[in-house]
């Protein structure tokens, strides 16, 4: 299955992606190439076979529900690009 | 013409937890920004979540507690979208296989009767951030303390046909959540928020019409405000032949009006897969044994019982019961007492009406349920009339000790020796002539009328302790003889 | 011992050479922080190296040593991919998007090693969040190929890999979520290990593709791989998919017995794909173990066909959320003057991630979206377990299924850097493994016109120790695995 630019702009948008105007056509052109190899899974017939989601056929594990984590804000706010008073900041976001 | 309105609700639980739901930090509410957020709360690189049992035992709790179907393997998902406060780019969810399933919860209504709901499902996933817009000029500050906080999301189908039946139905939610024990019920702090989807249909028609949802409404007040408020907007637009636009949008309190929110103009795609760092929740019938047998008393029984072993009203059980603390706090006082009606009268009289002026809940009560029927039991025994009852539960709020204690102390016994108050009608009959001279000349119903003013004067010789039953009767006697 | 022998000897002799007091930790640490002082500008294998600390670490582990309480790798030097987290060490996974980035942790990983004595010497280039299979794709520029350096190393460990071979380390850490140890291990010629998926905690290690990716060690030799092995190993409470499965000691189970070994050939992988060359070094290292007593035979994995397409929807799938992180405003890479968040959102990360790395997205979003979810991702989940079951079927024969760990030798710089395609088709050997969650390695099987080639060896879950006991055979019985490249000409 091949797309089309419009294709990928939608897509570049859901994964807040920039692709500019002159790198689109061969963005475009790769990413096709990409979806005819991975479209070859249409020729296997897979009817009543259960989606794989993890190699092995294990349980969640249960954590007891006890506080074991004390503020490290400092030190895990030091890769921050921008913060102020304990915040991280962001552009204004208008709700 | 007349305009249908169908509505279904979600509500999004905070489950009462000590630690997140994939991470070891604290769920405390009111902490500086982001002290109780951790790695793995943050979304830092290689941080990987691990399931806190205690919001899964909350969910299958909630799941019997409205005797909905438990999903014996439930699965995570990731629901995939960018916002600032949703520092992983997605969120946990469970989309395809929740952990609780369908139900039918009972909502009882003003009248006493029962108004089914039925519930969709119920889902464990992790609360966002917060995003605060007030605090700085140009930026807005994003605090992840609240990122992580277990959250159960309740949804209905579309049985809401009125505001009052979709508060009833959060009132009741509310109470039962608190019933069981698996949130605070903290509206205040976020901890019920209520998003509702709203279509209207001509009155008769089967059809849905398109609808429209409102976020993050908090508490039962804006939820009816909101659905009146889009009420009318959407009948507006429907009556001059508009179409309703399918959206987000947000109650403004201040305003009294719902507005599309522009953050959500992006049409979303959640891109929900299997959520590859966690494994299936398996929950078998040993364990949902198990959490059966942990069960409370649930509202609905509570009151039947209410009813019937304690003789309570309909409607005082209605004020008594979907406060598990209150319910209670009653039934101490209604146990200890001997005085069911009278506790119940107390309670939510005069007690109530003090913890309301000093905004404190049950639990804060200054006077314990021990104390208030102390008191209860001086006032059925005929220790005290209900005018010193009202000094004793003054003292008891000032903390001056049990209601003996302070009968002693103040002397505030009822005087119900007759021959004491014999003295004291006596007396009073012989210092007010005329008025004696009025009474003898009145006709029946003016004499009950005057009466009342010898009782008075009498009362207040005797500082109210005077048995008013008693006294009543020694100066009806005695004011016959004279005539 | 001769400087030059030091830096090829494997992590058993050195424990022999620290233990009788031979060489010091310190020493060995200085000599290999020399090689890298001197390779690295032509090789570009570490990324940041830790000079100061793993003195300390080492002066600590000789210490130790005078002690006598020593750990299975006290006073080992040791390389990791800069995909493992180590606290107040940047860790950059090759990318710009994490170019000045330090943890606040240590992976399970580095915190198990630290535990067992090892001295951490730095960190190794990798291609951008182990999405490549030449290295090419690092924001920290490509990793040269001791053996040649117009050559890739192999990827994603790529610069794990060249370090090792290049003697800056005895031993390496790495990761592989489609091939990304085994393939860049046959390019230069070391051996190195995927474990069962679920044998060595994730925590810490930087996410691409969760339900496949797997760490583990790359040395000189499967006894090494062994030692690394039971280090890296277990259960650990902070990642829920690791296995709560007990961990033997690899290493003093190690055994030179292959009697009876049935290795099975998967004939889709030795049908006339494969190169001919490669054939013949990976029959000739299979043909030592069938003297040695193992029994060879034909098996089907009949849809090994589909392993490529399967993969290449679920890891950029899953890639496609675990990377959504990056969004410039917790940590990582922030674009200048955002004008809005949209703004922030799209400018940082399309200028903080690389090309493959956005395509990867791309394509993983794509295959999640409204509408193709059922078409792509939900059934390349339904062929991920076909594929699975098919390994099953073959294990109910034989013991360890072998093939090529690469379809060739290492290649030059941007001969398939333009077509996706062509590098995808690197891992043909080594993805299904993946998928299937199993272990796997490749060992030495001598060289193609001067450059090494690797022999796969596969599994059953959790028994590293049978593939691990074939490989220390053959490295018994012949010395691919001491080949070196000529480590006095690659500075000149």
């Amino acid at each position: 299955m091949s797309v089309t630019p419009q294709d990928v702009e939608k897509v570049a948008l859901l994964a807040r992606l920039a692709i500019s105007e002159s790198d689109l056509p061969e963005v475009t052109e790769r990413f096709s190439r990409v979806l005819n190899l991975v479209d070859e899974l249409n020729t296997i017939d897979t009817e009543s076979v259960t989606p794989m989601s993890n190699p092995h056929d294990m349980e969640q594990r249960l954590r007891p529900d006890i506080v074991t984590r004390d503020d490290n804000r400092k030190a895990l706010m030091a890769s921050a690009p921008a913060q102020e008073q304990g915040y991280f900041l962001v552009p204004k976001v208008i709700d | 013409m007349s305009w249908e309105i169908v509505m279904g609700l979600e509500v999004h639980l905070q489950l009462a937890t000590q630690s997140k739901i994939f991470s070891g930090s604290s769920t405390q509410f009111g902490a500086s920004p982001n002290v109780q957020a951790d790695a793995v709360d943050l979304g830092m690189p290689g941080m990987l979540p691990v399931l806190n049992e205690e919001a899964v035992r909350h969910a299958v709790t909630f799941g019997l507690g409205i005797g909905a179907r438990i999903g014996q393997r439930s699965v995570f998902d990731r629901k995939n979208y960018f916002y600032p406060d949703l520092p992983k780019g997605y969120q946990v969810s469970q989309f395809f296989a929740p952990i609780v399933c369908e139900g039918i919860f009972e909502v009882p209504l003003e009248n006493g009767s029962l108004y089914p709901i039925r519930i969709t499902r119920a889902h464990l996933e992790e609360d966002a951030g917060k995003s605060v817009h007030d605090e700085f000029a140009h930026e807005t500050g994003i605090d992840l303390n609240r990122a992580g906080t277990p959250l159960l999301e309740i949804v209905t189908e579309p049985d809401f046909r009125s505001a009052e039946q979709a508060v009833a139905y959060l009132k009741a939610l509310h109470s039962l959540v608190t019933y069981l024990g698996i949130s605070d019920g903290n509206m205040a702090e976020g901890s019920m928020r209520c998003d509702i989807n709203i279509s209207l249909r001509k009155q008769g028609s089967d059809e849905l019409g398109t609808r429209t949802e409102i976020k993050n409404v908090n508490s039962f007040r804006f939820v009816e405000r909101a659905i009146h408020s889009e009420y009318e907007r959407q009948a507006e637009i429907l009556e001059r032949g508009g179409a309703i636009t399918q959206e987000t949008r947000l109650y403004d309190a201040d305003q009294d009006t719902t507005r599309s929110m522009r953050s959500k103009e992006v049409a979303n795609d959640y891109r929900y897969f299997p959520e590859p760092d966690l494994l299936p929740i398996l929950i078998d019938e040993a364990y949902i044994d198990a959490v059966r047998q942990s069960l409370p008393e649930l509202p609905t029984a509570k009151r039947e019982r209410f009813l019937a072993e304690y003789g309570v009203s309909e409607y005082d059980a209605s004020l008594l019961v979907p406060n598990h603390d209150m319910a209670d706090y009653f039934e101490s006082v209604a146990r200890a007492s001997g005085a069911a009606k009278l506790a119940a009268n107390w309670i939510l009289g005069d007690l109530s009406a003090a913890l309301n002026r000093h905004e404190l809940s049950i639990t804060e009560s200054p006077i314990s349920a021990e104390r208030l029927s102390g008191l209860v039991s001086r006032v059925e025994d005929g220790t005290l009339s209900s005018k010193l009852a009202k000094q004793v539960f003054d003292a008891l709020w000032q903390g001056e000790g049990d209601a003996d204690q302070i009968i002693a102390a103040r002397g505030l016994k009822q005087v119900s020796d007759s021959s004491a108050l014999e003295a004291m009608v006596t007396e009073v009959i012989a210092n007010n002539p005329d008025q004696v001279a009025q009474y003898i000349a009145a006709d029946e119903a003016k004499r009950k009328k005057l009466s009342g003013f010898f009782v008075g004067q009498i009362m207040k010789a005797s500082q109210g302790q005077a048995n008013p039953q008693m006294i009543n009767q020694l100066l009806l006697e005695k004011l016959e003889s004279q005539s | 011992m001769a400087e030059n022998a030091l830096l090829t000897a494997p992590v058993s002799k050195l424990k022999q050479l620290l233990g009788d007091g031979t060489v010091s930790s310190e020493e060995l640490t200085k000599a290999y922080l020399a090689q890298i002082a001197a390779e690295n500008a032509s090789l570009n294998a570490v990324v940041t190296v830790c000079a100061e600390e793993a003195l300390a670490s080492a002066r600590e582990a000789d210490a130790q040593i005078a002690r006598g309480t020593t750990r299975s790798l006290t006073g080992i030097p040791l390389l990791h991919k800069d995909i493992f987290c180590t606290e107040g060490v940047r860790t950059t996974c090759g990318s710009r998007m994490l170019e000045s980035f330090v943890p606040a942790y240590d992976a399970t990983v580095v915190t198990k090693m630290k535990a067992e004595g090892a001295v951490m010497l730095g960190k190794c280039n990798m291609d951008e969040f182990a999405m490549g299979s030449s290295n090419e794709t690092s924001f920290f520029g490509p990793v040269k190929n001791p053996w040649n350096l117009s050559c890739v190393p192999g990827g994603s460990s790529g610069g794990s890999a060249a370090a090792l071979a290049s003697g800056m380390a005895p031993l390496v850490t790495g990761t592989d979520t489609g091939g990304s140890i085994r393939q860049p291990a046959s390019l230069c010629g070391v051996t190195g290990l995927k474990p069962t998926y679920g044998r060595v905690s994730r925590l810490g290690i930087i996410a691409f593709a969760s339900s496949l990716d797997q760490a583990g060690p790359m040395a000189r030799t499967a006894e090494d791989c062994a030692l690394a092995l039971t280090a890296m190993s277990g259960i650990d409470p902070g990642d829920s998919t690791s296995a709560d499965i007990s961990v033997p000691d690899f290493h003093s189970a190690l055994s030179t017995d292959v009697n009876g070994l049935r290795i099975g050939l998967p004939r889709e992988y030795f049908n006339d794909d494969l190169d001919s060359r490669v054939r013949e070094n990976v029959m000739a290292a299979l043909a030592e173990l069938e003297r040695a007593g193992a029994i060879l035979h034909d098996i089907d994995l009949p849809h090994s066909h589909y392993a490529i397409a399967t993969y290449y929807v679920i890891a950029p799938a899953e890639a496609s959320a675990n990377l959504a992180r990056y969004d410039g405003v917790r940590f990582g890479y922030r674009c200048d003057a955002p004008a809005d968040l949209e703004d922030l959102y799209q400018r940082s990360r399309s200028e903080g991630f690389g090309e493959e790395v956005q395509r990867r997205i791309l394509v993983g979003t794509y295959a999640l979206s409204a509408g193709f979810y059922d078409a792509y991702f939900n059934k390349a989940q339904q062929v991920r377990r076909v594929i699975t079951e098919d390994f099953q079927r073959a294990f109910e024969h034989v013991d360890v299924i072998a093939g090529p760990a690469a379809p060739g030798v290492a290649f030059p710089f941007g001969s398939k850097q333009q077509d996706p395609i062509a590098m995808y088709m690197e891992d043909i050997y080594t993805l299904a493994v993946n998928l299937a969650g199993l272990p796997g390695l490749s060992t030495p099987a001598g060289l193609i016109d001067g450059m090494p080639v690797g022999l796969q060896l596969i599994g059953k879950p959790f028994d590293e120790q049978t593939i691990l006991n074939a490989a220390f055979r053959l490295q018994n019985d012949t010395d691919w695995h001491l080949a070196c490249p000529d480590l006095a000409s690659l500075s000149s």
